[in-house]
This record gives structure tokens, sequence and C-alpha cells, in this order.
């Protein structure tokens, strides 16, 4: 009789807490630039992210435990960054994201191995993952992995034995252009004319102008959405005349049709894109429209991998380590057919970079065509 | 040489833009002793007036119409009434920063109540490009250099030709002596403040289809309109044609000859020295002051 | 008396308030506070140009840019903080007196544009200058530094350093103030050719003013090096200096506590509008609007008007009924 009252109560002792602990949900704080210059980047990202969270919490949670993010707004100011995660540590969350600005990533880095709390970011500057730093995990290429594939491309198909560069002065834009340098010195191109533009500039008749004078045999062009439109419009209006590379933002369907025929045989390499020929990523993309009214741009796919990338990586442990979330990160690779929300396959390196399969393209008649499937480094 | 003729053209088309939102800003500053830090947001806002007003169904032309009279009413009237009149007693800076605060209040409502994308614009003018010889014009840009240059012979010929105009100058010039001699300084001011809000609509219809509409338009263009003001002449509405224009030219001369990474710094040079040298502009009327 | 000793007793507290504070706080906050003694050093320093000298600048922030990149320039090459304060100061105070000249021939503002150019242009230099600013990559890794053997790196001993370092600033703009300098500046805003005709130099005080108060602000950036550890161009851009100007006049131009009271309004009002998500910069803005339009003396303007309405109910005493008018 005892025992069983005993068993009894300890059945429900260890049910209570179980409960208890199923009720306690998962602390996500997001820090992302939501006001000031990075504002389309920040906003998207959160975007994505608020639709991945639903979307888990709706199936259950992970390991049954709900998420809950909360969003700061670092004004696209390093400062903010570093004041907003050090607020996040001070919440004890399960993990942090952001910020999208590289940046700012590097101002805050150190404070995640301090805190031995895992991030995961959006910021594409190569130098994020060399640090050595085993907290920090991209969501889309470094431009270390993306250029090269540029410049293979540019040397090996276009031909190219001169580039003119075309590229935007932050730090987002620079980091492309050192990187896409690098990558073609080491093929031999040479590179004749090297162009900063600013951040929402509107007339490019100099730039196209100077790139007419120096008679590259292609144009690597590395702008913001809007930006590049523009710039394709001038191009065309001065006829320009020349292929025209770019990397993701230059073939997206937002600059397609923005800039309209100007955007014909504009080529180059997608790393992450709602425009590609993949069923998940079309779902994801129809998914946003009906929330948000909007096409959301690479930022929003980068948010919305997030959380799935948590839900697989605490799902691989077993049970919510804070600790241990950055170890079972690394090396991981997630497949769609197991977790649907990664959209395509991707593999974490030990330095949190990211190997994923990824496209080169063509605009035609206002669509963008894959004509190549880059398969992932490792299979 | 093509290339230097380009630019110009390109530049040209620019400054033209730089021009209509200087026009407005200047005249405000004539009459009311008022910076309006706010007047880059100012051209950005009636976008999505139209925008909004188009969402409901109805045709380009009349929602841009609808635009340019709301801009005349919300920027114009309510802007004076509601800002700048209980303000003007207490002094110039106090409302430089209230017009700080209002152009972040206009963006960020923007951003939050509307959206963070750029939202394409339609054209008042057809995008189409004419071929002069080895050199490209598109008719946007011939159209917006067309207006400009325009609206500031009209409002030239407002300013000196028409009771209303010289009554506005004068209230520009001295509004105690303007009042003694029974010209309606109140009514004068309000009068200004309308015709910015219908400029800025009008700038605003030409800008947006290049510039997309973007709750951060006003950022760069505000500063370029205070460039082009002051380097042109802040008491004198031609000043603005000219300040705009040579400011939208110096920036391509400076990004093909000297350096991209510098152009911007250029027309802040010019500024500088204009300053420094001719404070009333280049084609400004010396301010006298008052001991 | 009475109101001295108030007054003193008042300043105390507030004083003892700040150093016990980190105990109330986690990190974050203790990093606002920290980040709010240097805003409040950089905007004394426009405040003395702006409300004690009456010159609008707009370059401010570009000078808090200045100091923080010789600070995190050469303490990330060893030397020590207090070189590079001492180095970051002689040159914030010489660029300061340089910028001064334009100051004498124009007022107002001619002279806010003239310092928004300077602003902008110095945004350009940091960013394009890769060699020596480290362009638009930034420079990280910046030390917190150590003092005679103290470690100063985690948050509080941190802030207390920074605290003491704006009680040194504070006592020595008090001290100036009341000194014959303090006068000739205010004689300056209040109406310069008059003042020149009673024999102040003005154009050396002009000068002086500004140069001091870009040194302030140099100073400001010398601590903003070590808290964030990171300096990249668009920190210091026009933004900043829009929003020291904002510090200053919304505190209240002129009075010697504006700026204290104004830092507090632009490092805090963000935080306590949290709640309000994304609007929260709309409803700032609106506060902002309002107080220039209900208050433009500020918020102790504010106070002392509301002081002195108070202060005519008591000493005014209520008409005794019956008496003969």
């Amino acid at each position: 009789m005892r025992h069983g009252i005993g068993a009894g109560a300890a059945a429900l002792l260890w049910l209570g807490t179980a409960q208890a602990m199923a009720q306690e949900p998962i602390k996500i704080v997001d820090v992302a630039e939501l006001s000031g210059g990075g504002a389309t980047v920040g906003t998207n990202f959160k975007n994505g992210a608020d639709l991945a969270v639903d979307e888990i919490n709706a199936k259950g949670g992970i390991l049954g435990h709900k998420i809950e993010i909360t969003h700061y707004d670092t004004q696209s100011n390093a400062g903010v960054a570093r004041g907003l995660v050090q607020k996040a540590i001070d919440s004890e969350p399960y993990v942090i994201f952001g910020p999208g600005y590289s940046g700012s990533v590097k101002a805050v880095a150190p404070l995640f191995q301090q805190a031995q709390i895992t991030d995961i970011m959006g910021g594409e500057a190569a130098e994020l993952t060399k640090f050595g730093n085993p907290y920090i995990f991209r969501t889309s290429f470094g431009q270390q992995s993306s250029m090269p594939k540029v410049a293979r491309y540019l040397h090996d198909e276009v031909k190219a034995q001169t580039v003119a560069l075309e590229w935007v002065n932050n730090d987002f834009g620079k980091g492309g252009r050192d990187e896409i340098t690098k990558a073609l010195g080491e093929f031999g191109v040479k590179i004749v004319a090297d162009i900063s533009s600013e951040q929402g500039q509107a007339d490019f008749s100099s730039d196209v102008a100077k790139i007419k004078a120096a008679s590259p045999d292609a144009v690597f062009v590395y702008l913001n959405e809007d930006e590049s439109a523009r710039f394709l419009k001038e191009a065309q209006k001065q006829t320009l005349g020349k292929p025209l590379i770019g990397e993701t933002t230059l073939l997206g369907q937002k600059v397609i049709d923005l800039a309209g025929s100007a955007a014909d045989g504009v080529r180059g390499h997608i790393g992450l894109t709602t425009d590609a020929p993949v069923p998940a990523v079309q779902e994801f993309r129809r998914r946003f429209e009906a929330r948000f009214h909007y096409v959301p741009d690479h930022n929003g796919i980068k948010g919305y991998l997030a959380p799935y990338m948590v839900k697989a990586a605490t799902e691989k442990m077993g049970k919510l380590d804070r600790e241990h979330l950055a170890d079972a990160l690394h090396g991981l690779t997630i497949t769609p057919d197991k977790e649907p929300g990664i959209l395509m396959e991707a593999t974490w390196d030990k330095n949190g970079d990211i190997d994923r399969q990824s496209f080169l393209a063509e605009v035609e008649g206002g669509k963008q065509t894959i004509i190549k499937i880059l398969p992932k480094l490792s299979k | 040489m093509t290339q230097l003729v380009q630019i110009l053209i390109g530049g040209l088309a620019t400054g033209a833009i730089y021009a209509l939102i200087a026009i407005g800003f200047t005249l405000l500053w004539q009459t009311s002793q008022t910076i309006n830090f706010a007047q880059g947001e100012f051209v950005m806002l009636p976008a999505f007036f139209v925008l909004i007003t188009m969402s409901s169904g109805l045709p380009f032309w009349v929602a841009a119409l609808i635009g340019v009279v709301v801009s005349a009413l919300v920027l114009g009237v309510f802007f004076k009434k509601a800002l700048i009149d209980p303000m003007l007693r207490h002094g110039v800076l106090p409302l430089a920063i209230a017009t700080m605060a209002l152009s972040i209040f206009l963006k960020e409502s923007v951003k939050s109540f509307y959206s963070a994308e750029a939202q394409p614009f339609p054209a008042l003018v057809p995008a189409r490009d004419l071929h002069l010889g080895p050199v490209t014009v598109s008719l946007q840009d011939i159209a917006t250099l067309a207006i400009a240059i325009l609206a500031v012979a009209l409002l030239q010929w407002f300013l000196a030709g028409t009771r209303t105009g010289r009554a506005m100058q004068a209230t520009a010039q001295n509004p105690t002596v303007a009042r003694i001699l029974g010209v309606p300084v109140e009514r004068m001011i309000l009068l200004t403040f309308v015709i910015n809000g219908a400029m800025v609509a009008l700038a605003s219809l030409l800008i947006t289809p290049v510039y997309l509409a973007k709750f951060s338009n006003g950022d760069t263009l505000g500063l370029a309109a205070f460039i082009a003001a002051i380097v042109g002449g802040f008491n004198q509405v031609r000043g603005a044609i000219v300040g705009g224009l040579l400011l939208g030219v110096a920036e391509n001369l400076a990004a093909t000859y000297v350096s991209a990474q510098y152009r911007g710094a250029l027309p802040l040079i010019i500024l500088i020295v204009v300053i420094l040298i001719r404070p009333q502009g280049l084609v400004g009327r010396a301010e006298e002051r008052s001991v | 008396m009475a109101s001295r000793f108030l007054t003193t007793a008042a300043l105390a507290i507030c004083a003892l308030a700040l150093i016990a504070a980190p105990l109330l706080l986690k990190n974050y906050g203790v990093y606002l506070l920290s980040l709010w003694t240097i805003y409040v050093i950089a905007a004394m320093g426009l405040n003395l140009m702006l409300g004690y000298a009456g010159q609008v600048s707009l370059a401010q922030g570009a000078f808090v840019g200045i100091g923080a990149y010789s600070a995190a320039l050469l303490t990330t090459h060893g030397w020590p903080l207090g070189a590079a304060a001492l180095f970051a100061l002689l040159l914030s105070f010489a660029i300061g007196w340089l910028l001064g000249y334009p100051a004498l021939r124009v007022r107002h503002h001619y002279l806010a544009f003239v310092t928004l150019a300077f602003s902008t242009l110095a945004f350009l230099v940091f960013r394009n200058e890769e060699w020596l600013t480290g362009g638009i990559y930034g420079i990280s890794g910046v030390p917190r530094p150590s003092l005679l053997g103290l470690e100063l790196a985690r948050p509080i001993p941190f802030y207390e350093f920074c605290l003491a370092v704006l009680a040194i600033v504070t006592a020595a703009m008090a001290f100036m103030i009341r000194s014959p300098w303090g006068r000739a500046f205010t004689a300056l805003r209040e109406n310069p050719l008059r003042a020149l005709s009673l024999g102040v130099d003005t154009r050396l005080y002009t000068l002086m003013a500004f140069a001091i108060g870009s040194a302030l602000a140099g100073l400001a950036g010398v601590l903003y090096a070590p808290l964030v550890q990171f300096v990249d161009p668009p920190a210091f851009a026009l933004q900043l200096s829009l929003n020291l100007l904002l510090m200053v006049i919304v505190g209240g131009q002129g009075y010697f506590f504006g700026p204290f009271l104004g830092a507090a309004v632009a490092v805090l009002l963000p935080e306590w509008l949290r709640f309000a998500d994304n609007y929260y910069l709309v409803i700032y803005a609106l506060v902002v609007m309002v107080l220039m339009a209900l208050c433009p003396q500020g918020l102790i303007g504010l106070g002392e008007r509301l002081g002195e309405r108070l202060g005519e109910r008591f000493r005014t005493p209520a008409a005794k009924p019956g008496a003969s008018a």
C-alpha cells in the first residue's frame, strides 16, 4: 500500500516537474538592425525568424518547449549592438541571433565567447569566422566562400581577362570587393576599374562612364537591390555592352522587376534566393508573402533558417543544453527530409561556415533561369 | 569627351532634383526664418500619399493630384499651425531641433506603418532614352530639368511681379515693418508653407520613379538640398537652381576625375568655401546683421 | 544660505547614487551608465560652445570620433590609455581651434552648416583611409585600460573609472564657468559687439570656446573606444552630432546640468520605450517635438518655470476677505 502511494507520489512528482519543464519556454533574443541604414536587413531577418518560430511552436516547439523570441533594435550602430547583446546575455537566453551588420558582429563577438552562448548571425564578411570563436555561426556563405565561385565563373565561363568592379562602399560591398580582388588575382585576371558607390546613390552616370572608358571584358557588380536596378538602367542607357556579373543581389527578382529590360543578360552566382527552383524555398516564399505581404530578400531566408538550426541541433542533443549547443552545430548536416525548415541541405563546419548547394543563373526575359547547380563541397 | 558630356548631363539631371527640393527650403527660410531639417522627408512622404491613394483603386493621375493637395495641406498648413507657430517666438534653434525630431518621426512612421522595403513608383514621363549622337539622355532627365527651371522661373516672376509675391518678399526682409505697412504677414507666411508643400509633392512625383518610394530617401536628399540652397544663395529662389545644378555636376566630376570614394567631399568643400568667402551664396544678396 | 545647502546636499546625493548604482543593475545597465557618462562629457563641451558662447556646432560627433580613433589606434599598439588621452586632447584642441576660424567669420546657421560639412568630411576620411583607420572595417579588440596596476576591464570598475573622469571634468568646467573666462563666454553669447566694445577679445574667446568644447568631445571619444572595444566610421557620422545637439537642447542649453539631463533622456528614453516595439522611435520623436513646443529651454528650463510658479503661490498671500481694495 505504502509502496503504491510512494510510487504514485513519485509518478505525480515526476509528471509535475516534466509538465513544469515542458512549460518552460526557450528564450531566444534577436539583436537586429531595425532602424538606421540596415533597417531592411534587420527587418527581413526578424520577419523570417518570427515566421519560423511560429511554425515551430505550432508543431509543439523544440522537444516540447515553446520558443519565445524577443527582438532588440541595434539602430545599425555597433556600440548599441554591443550594449544590447550584453542585455541579451543578462537575460540568460538559450541562443542569440544576429546582428546582421558585419561591423556589429565584430563588436559583439568576444561577448559570446565570454558568456559561452551560441550566436547565429547574418553577417557575410570573410573575417567573422576567422577569429577562432567557436560560438559564431553563419546562415549564408561568407564572402570568402562565394567570391571564389564568382571568380572561377568569370575566368572559366565568361573567359574574362580584365574585369571592372562596381561596389557599394559599406562593409558588405567592400568586403565583397576585397574578396573578389583576391580571388581574381589567383586566376590571373586583371582589374582595370575599381569603382565605389554610396549607399542610396541614384546617379550612376559617372560610374558607367568610367567603366566604359576602361573597356573591361566583364563587369562585377556588387550593390544593394535598389542601387543594382539603377546601375543596370544606366548601363542600358549608355549602352555599356559588357557582360554584367553579380552575386545574389544583382539577380534577385526585385532587381529584375525594378530594372525591367535592363536586367536581361545579367549573370551570376546565387547563394540563397527565394527564386531558387527548390520546392521548399518556393513554399517558404509563399508563406512569407502571405503573412508579410512582400517578397523577402535573402536576409529573410537567413532569419528563417536560424530557429530551424537551433531545433535541429537541440534535437540532435536530445535535451536543452545551452553550453553544448555550439558543439552540436559544428559538423552538423541538416537535411530537408528530416527538417523541412532548413529548405536546402546544409552543413556547418568547425568554424561556423556553411556549406550548401548554390546556383549559377542568368536573367532572361524578366525571369531568373538557373544554368548550373554548384554542389556542396562535401558530399 | 563624350564621357565628359555624359556625366555633365547626368549631373544636371541630379542637380535639377536637388534644386527642386532646395527651392522650398529657401522659401521657408526667407519668409519665416525656419530651417526645416525635415525637408528631405517632406519629399519622401508625398509619394506614399500617392501610393496609399492608388491602393484604393484610383488611377495614378487622380492619386497624384490628391497627393499634391494633401501634401500642401499637411506639410504646408498643418505643419505651420501645429509645429511652427507655437515655436516661432522661441528662436531658431529649438525650431531646428523640432524639425530634426519631425524628420525622425516621419521617417520611422513610414517605416513602421507602411513598409521598410523600397516600393516601385509610376513615372510621370514615359521611360525612354534619346540618343543624341554618342550621348544618351533619358526623357525623365529632360523633364526634371525642364520642370525645375520652369518652377524657379514661375516663382521668381511671382515673387517679383505680383502684389502677393512682393508682399511675401517684404515679409521675408522685415516682418515688423511689413506689418506696419499693412502686409498680412501671417497669411504670407502661411502661403509660403503651402507653396513648399506643393513643391515638395511635385519633386516627389518627379524623383520617386528613380529613387523608389523608400522611407530613407530623405537622408541623402535632405543634405543635398541644404548644400544646394546655401551654395546657391539662401535668400534668393534663383540660388536654388544654381546651387542644385552646380552640386549635381560637381559630384559627378569629383567621382569621375578625382576619387569615387570621395565623391561626396567636393560638394562639402564647395559649401565650406562659399560660406567662408561669400556666405550669401553665389547669387544671394548680402544679409544685413542686426546689432 | 538654505538653498545653497540644499543644492550641495542634492548634488552629494546624486553623486552617491551614481557611484552605488551598479549594485542595483545588471551588466547592461552598467554599460548604459558608462555610455551616459561619455555622452555627458561630449555634451558639456557642446554646451560650452552653444549654451555659453552661443556657437552652433554640428561637428561634435566628429571630434568624439577623432578621440576614439586616436585611443583605439594607440592602445591597440600598446600605448597606455593615459598617453592616448593626452594625445587625443591635444589633437582635438588643435583641430577645434582651426575649426574655430570659420566661427569668427560666420555665426548661427551658417556655422551650423560649416560644422555639418566638416562632420561629413571627417566621416569620409574615417571610412576611406583604410591604411590609417582600418576603413569601413574599423578597429576591433580595443583593450580596456589598467590604472596604476588596477584592472579596469570588468564592467563595474570601468564604469567607476568613467564616472571619476566625469567628476574631474565637471569640477574643471564649474571652475571655468565661474572664472572670468566663463563670464567672457557669456558676454560672447549675449552680444558680441557690445562685448568687443567693452574690451573682451572676442576672437580669442571664440576660438577658446571651440577648442575646449572640441577637446572635451575628444576626451569622450577616448572613453568610448575601450567601452565598446570597437570603433568604426558610422558611429561618428552626422547622426551623433545631431544627437549631442538634441541632448544639450533637451536638457537645457546654457544650464550647467543641462547636459546631464539631456544625455540621460537620450540614453534612457529609448530603453523605457522599448515596450513600444517598433514604434519607439516614433514616440521618441513625438516627445522631443512636444517638449520643444512647450518648453524650448529644455527640461531644466521647464523645471525652473514650474519652480517659479510654485514659488509665486507660496510667496503671495491670499487677500484677506473684507480688506479694503
